[in-house]
C-alpha cells in the first residue's frame, strides 16, 4: 500500500506539472481557489470567455479530454494519467465547468455512435472548447423518469421533425450544440420507441428559456422545438434504440472519477478555525467539534473512495461500484454544512449580499444553490436505487408502465 | 498509486474467512453468548496455529513477522465472525504496548506466549466513567506496587496479564502517568465478571491489592506510549467494525431478498431499498478511512494519530449504522435472541465505548487536525 507513483506516472506530473505552471491564467488562481457552489464567478472577467481561453490554449498543447484519441483532439492518455492531470490542473479545473457535459457526455456519446466524418468535424472543437455542447434529456414529463419523455421526431423524407420541450438543460444558452433524445414510436412501451440525436442550436425552430433557479441563478434553461429539422444522418444509433444509446450517455457521466465532489467541508473547518462565537473561539467549542469531526470523517472517507478508485485505474482495472457514493453523500453534506455554517452566524446569518455578509456570503450563496446538488444528475433517490439495485442486487422497482404503449401510460396523478 | 491491499494481503483475507467460517459460525459464538464458556478455547487455539495472533510480531519474538496491513485484513475477518475471543485485548492492545515499549526481556516473555495462544493479555485503564484523560487515572503506583480499581477491562477475567496505566505523579501533567505489567496470576487482585452489552467479550473489575508490577516503559511517558497504542488500536478495531458492518449489511440484503410482504420481496421496497444503500454508503466510508489508518499504522507514518481518528469515528458510526438496520430491515424477527442480528447490535455498541467514546474520538480529530494545520 502505498501513494508513490509509478516512473511512467511521475514522469507524466511532471511534464503536465510544468506546463501548467508556465501556461495556466495565474492571474484568476487565488479567486478560483476561493470560488466554491453558488460561487463561481470571477469579479473582474466573464469566467465563461476565461474558460474557454484556457480551454483552447490547452487543445492546441494537446491537454484538452486527455483519455480521448488524438485524431478526435484529445491525448490518447490512459485513465490514471487524465486523473493526475485534474490532480495537477487544481483550482483551473474549476474552469471545466461549462465543458463537463460535452466532454463527459456528448463527446462520448457521438464517438460510440456518430458517423465517421461527424466525429472528425464536431469532436476536435468540441475538445478545443471552441463549440459547446448540452444533453436535451430531462422534459416536464420525465426527469427522474427520463423514458416518459414526449418531444417527438417524425421522419419527413430524408429528414426528422421534432416538436417538444426540454428543460433542465444546462448551458443551453450558450451552447453550439447538443444531444437529443426524442420518442420515435409513441404506440411502443416506452423504452423502446426513443432515438437520439445530435443538432446545432442554431437550428430554425429551437428556442431558449432561462430558467430562474430558486438560488436566483440562471444554470438551466427550457429549449423549445417547433418544427426543428434534424437530417437523417445526425440519428445516433438506431431508430428507436435511443434508450440504449443513453445508457452509454449517463454510464459516462457516472465513470468520471477524481475531479473531486465538493462538500464544503474544507470551507467550513477554515471558517471556524478563525471563527469567536460568545463563549470562545468556535473550534474549542464542543458541539462544533463534534459536527466537524463527522463530517471530517465524511469528507476524507469520499477522498479515499476517490483515491481506492484511482489505485484501480492505475493499476489498469476497473474501479468498483463504491465510487457511486460520492455524489449522493456530498450533495446532503453541502446542504448541511452551509446550513450550519449560517447557524454559527446567529441572526446575522441571513444576511447573503456580498458586501454585507459574513465572508462575503459564500455560505448563504451555498446554502441556496445546494438544493440543486441534490437533484442534478440523478436525484438523491435515483442514487440510493442505483446502488441498491446494481451493488447490493436488490430488485428493481416494479414498473407498471413496463409493457404498457407509452400512449397508453396514464398523463395524470388525479 | 496503489492504495489497496496486495494481492497477497487479500489472499490472506481470504484463507481467514475460510477459516472462520468453519470454525467460527454463529452458533458458535452462541456458546459464548449464552454463557456456557468465557470465550472459545479452541477458535483461539486455531487462530495460534494458523499464525494469526502473531501476524504482526516479529519473527525474533515467536511471530510471523508479517505486518500490520496483513493484522488488519485478519481483523476485518474477526469483526465479519464476530469471533468471541480476546483478540483485540491481546492483539491490538497489549501486543502492541509490548512492541512499542516493552524491554527486550518483557518482549521474549511475552510475545511468544501471545503468539502461541498460551497468553492473553489486555489493557487495564479505565476506572469506571470517562473517557482517556490522565486526570481519570487514580490507580496508584508506588515502588512497584499497585492499589486501586480498573473498570471495565476487557476479557480482564480471563486475561493472563496486564498492560495497567497507574499515577506515579501529581503534577496535573501527562507525566504524571506510567505503565506497568502485572502477571494477572501472580496474586495481588481480585477479578469480578461485569455483565455487559456484549457477553461476546467480556468485561471485568479488577482490584489490585499491593499488587506487584513490572514498569513499561520509562516512567512518566506512560501517557505517550498509551496514546500511541490507542492510535493503533483504533486503526485494528476499525477494521473489525468495518467487517462486522458489511456482515450486518449482508444479512440486512439477504433477508430483504428472501422475505415477502404484500406479495413481493421486501427489498423491491424503496424505504427498505434505501436503507440498505445508506449502509452501504455508511460502510465504504469507514472502509475508505480504514484503508488510510492501514496505510499510516502499517509505514508508522506521522498522518497516524490523524488517520487513527478518522477511521475510528467512521468505522464507529458505521458499524451502529449497519448494526441498528439490519434489525430494522429483519423486522420482529431481528429483535428475536433467535436471529443473529443483536449479536452484531451488541458488538458495535460495545465497541463503539472500548477504546474511549465518539465523542472523546471526535475530539481528538479536531485537535490533531488543527495541530497538522498550525505546523
Amino acid at each position: 500500500m502505498n501513494f508513490d507513483d509509478t516512473p511512467q506516472e511521475a514522469e507524466f506530473r511532471r511534464t503536465a506539472r510544468a506546463w501548467i505552471a508556465a501556461n495556466a491564467p495565474r492571474q484568476y488562481e487565488e479567486e478560483l481557489r476561493r470560488s466554491s457552489l453558488g460561487r463561481t464567478q470571477l469579479k473582474n472577467a466573464n469566467i465563461l470567455e476565461v474558460a474557454k481561453e484556457w480551454q483552447k490554449k490547452k487543445a492546441d498543447a494537446g491537454w484538452a479530454c486527455l483519455h480521448w484519441p488524438k485524431e478526435y483532439g484529445g491525448r490518447g492518455s490512459s485513465p490514471i494519467e487524465r486523473v493526475i492531470w485534474q490532480q495537477e490542473e487544481g483550482p483551473f479545473g474549476k474552469l471545466s465547468g461549462m465543458f463537463i457535459i460535452g466532454h463527459g457526455m456528448c463527446g462520448p456519446t457521438m464517438m460510440a455512435f456518430a458517423r465517421e466524418e461527424h466525429k472528425r468535424t464536431y469532436l476536435p472543437p468540441l475538445a478545443s472548447g471552441e463549440k459547446v455542447w448540452c444533453q436535451l434529456f430531462s422534459e416536464p414529463a420525465g426527469g427522474s423518469d427520463v423514458a416518459g419523455l414526449r418531444t417527438r421526431a417524425e421522419k419527413d423524407g430524408d429528414d426528422w421533425v421534432i416538436n417538444g420541450q426540454k428543460i433542465w438543460t444546462s448551458g443551453a444558452h450558450y451552447s453550439d450544440y447538443g444531444i437529443l433524445l426524442t420518442r420515435t414510436d409513441p404506440t411502443v412501451p416506452k423504452h423502446k420507441g426513443l432515438t437520439m440525436f445530435f443538432l446545432d442550436m442554431k437550428s430554425p425552430g429551437v428556442e431558449v428559456r432561462p430558467i430562474k433557479q430558486a438560488s436566483g441563478a440562471s444554470d438551466f434553461n427550457e429549449v423549445y422545438f417547433t418544427n426543428v429539422r434534424i437530417p437523417d444522418h445526425q440519428r445516433l444509433g438506431e431508430v428507436n434504440d435511443g434508450w440504449n444509446v443513453s445508457l452509454t450517455t449517463l454510464m459516462n457521466e457516472r465513470s468520471a472519477i477524481g475531479a473531486g465532489v465538493s462538500t464544503g467541508f474544507p470551507e467550513l473547518f477554515d471558517y471556524c478555525s478563525s471563527l469567536m462565537l460568545d463563549d470562545g473561539p468556535a473550534i474549542e467549542d464542543r458541539a462544533v467539534r463534534s459536527k466537524l469531526a463527522s463530517w471530517a470523517a465524511k469528507a476524507s472517507g469520499l477522498r479515499y473512495t476517490s483515491m481506492r478508485a484511482i489505485s484501480a485505474l492505475s493499476k489498469g482495472e476497473r474501479p468498483g461500484p463504491e465510487n457511486s457514493i460520492g455524489k449522493l453523500v456530498a450533495g446532503s453534506m453541502i446542504q448541511d454544512v452551509a446550513t450550519y455554517a449560517l447557524d454559527l452566524q446567529g441572526a446575522a446569518g441571513v444576511v447573503s449580499g456580498p458586501e454585507d455578509a459574513e465572508l462575503a456570503g459564500r455560505f448563504q450563496a451555498m446554502l441556496l444553490r445546494a438544493p440543486g446538488t441534490r437533484v442534478e444528475g440523478g436525484t438523491d433517490e435515483i442514487m440510493r436505487n442505483i446502488i441498491a439495485e446494481r451493488v447490493l442486487g436488490l430488485p428493481g422497482d416494479i414498473r407498471v408502465d413496463k409493457d404498457v404503449p407509452f400512449n397508453k401510460i396514464p398523463t395524470k396523478g388525479r | 498509486m496503489n492504495f489497496d491491499f496486495s494481492d497477497d494481503q487479500k489472499q490472506l483475507r481470504d484463507q481467514a474467512r475460510k477459516f472462520l467460517s468453519e470454525k467460527c459460525s454463529p452458533k458458535a459464538v452462541r456458546v459464548v453468548l449464552d454463557g456456557k464458556a468465557p470465550y472459545d478455547k479452541e477458535l483461539w487455539k486455531g487462530l495460534a496455529e494458523m499464525g494469526f495472533l502473531g501476524v504482526a510480531i516479529p519473527e525474533e519474538f515467536g511471530g510471523a513477522g508479517a505486518g500490520h496491513l496483513e493484522l488488519c485484513v485478519i481483523a476485518e475477518e474477526m469483526g465479519r465472525a464476530n469471533a468471541p475471543v480476546p483478540f483485540s485485548s491481546t492483539v491490538y492492545l497489549a501486543a502492541e504496548a509490548l512492541l512499542i515499549a516493552g524491554s527486550d526481556a518483557q518482549k521474549k516473555k511475552w510475545l511468544p506466549a501471545i503468539a502461541a495462544g498460551e497468553a492473553i493479555g489486555t489493557l487495564a485503564l479505565f476506572e469506571g466513567k470517562g473517557n482517556p484523560s490522565p486526570k481519570n487515572v487514580k490507580l496508584a503506583a508506588s515502588n512497584g506496587v499497585l492499589n486501586g480499581v480498573k473498570k471495565p477491562v476487557a476479557d480482564g477475567a480471563i486475561a493472563d496479564f496486564a498492560v495497567v496505566a497507574a499515577r506515579t505523579g501529581s503534577s496535573g501533567r501527562d507525566s504524571d502517568i506510567s505503565l506497568f505489567i502485572v502477571d494477572l496470576k501472580a496474586g495481588g487482585v481480585e477479578v469480578k465478571n461485569l455483565t455487559n452489552l456484549d457477553p461476546t467479550r467480556g468485561q471485568a473489575e479488577i482490584t489490585f491489592k499491593d499488587c506487584k508490577a513490572e514498569p513499561l516503559g520509562a516512567a512518566g511517558e506512560g501517557w505517550g506510549i498509551l496514546t500511541e497504542v490507542l492510535d493503533r488500536a483504533a486503526v485494528l478495531c476499525a477494521f473489525e467494525q468495518v467487517g462486522g458492518s458489511d456482515r450486518a449489511l449482508e444479512m440486512g440484503r439477504d433477508y430483504a431478498l428472501d422475505r415477502i410482504a404484500f406479495g413481493r420481496q421486501i427489498g423491491s421496497f424503496q424505504a427498505v431499498k434505501h436503507m440498505l444503500a445508506d449502509m452501504y454508503v455508511s460502510a465504504t466510508l469507514a472502509r475508505s478511512n480504514s484503508y488510510y489508518g492501514a496505510w499510516a499504522l502499517s509505514t508508522n507514518a506521522a498522518e497516524l494519530p490523524e488517520a487513527a481518528a478518522a477511521a475510528r469515528i467512521s468505522a464507529t458510526q458505521a458499524f451502529q449504522h449497519c448494526a441498528k438496520n439490519n434489525i430494522q430491515v429483519h423486522g420482529g424477527m431481528g429483535f428475536t435472541w433467535e436471529f443473529d442480528c443483536h449479536m452484531y447490535y451488541r458488538r458495535a455498541n460495545a465497541m463503539a465505548l472500548g477504546l474511549g467514546s465518539l465523542s472523546y474520538w471526535e475530539d481528538q480529530l479536531i485537535d490533531r487536525m488543527r495541530k497538522k494545520n498550525a505546523a
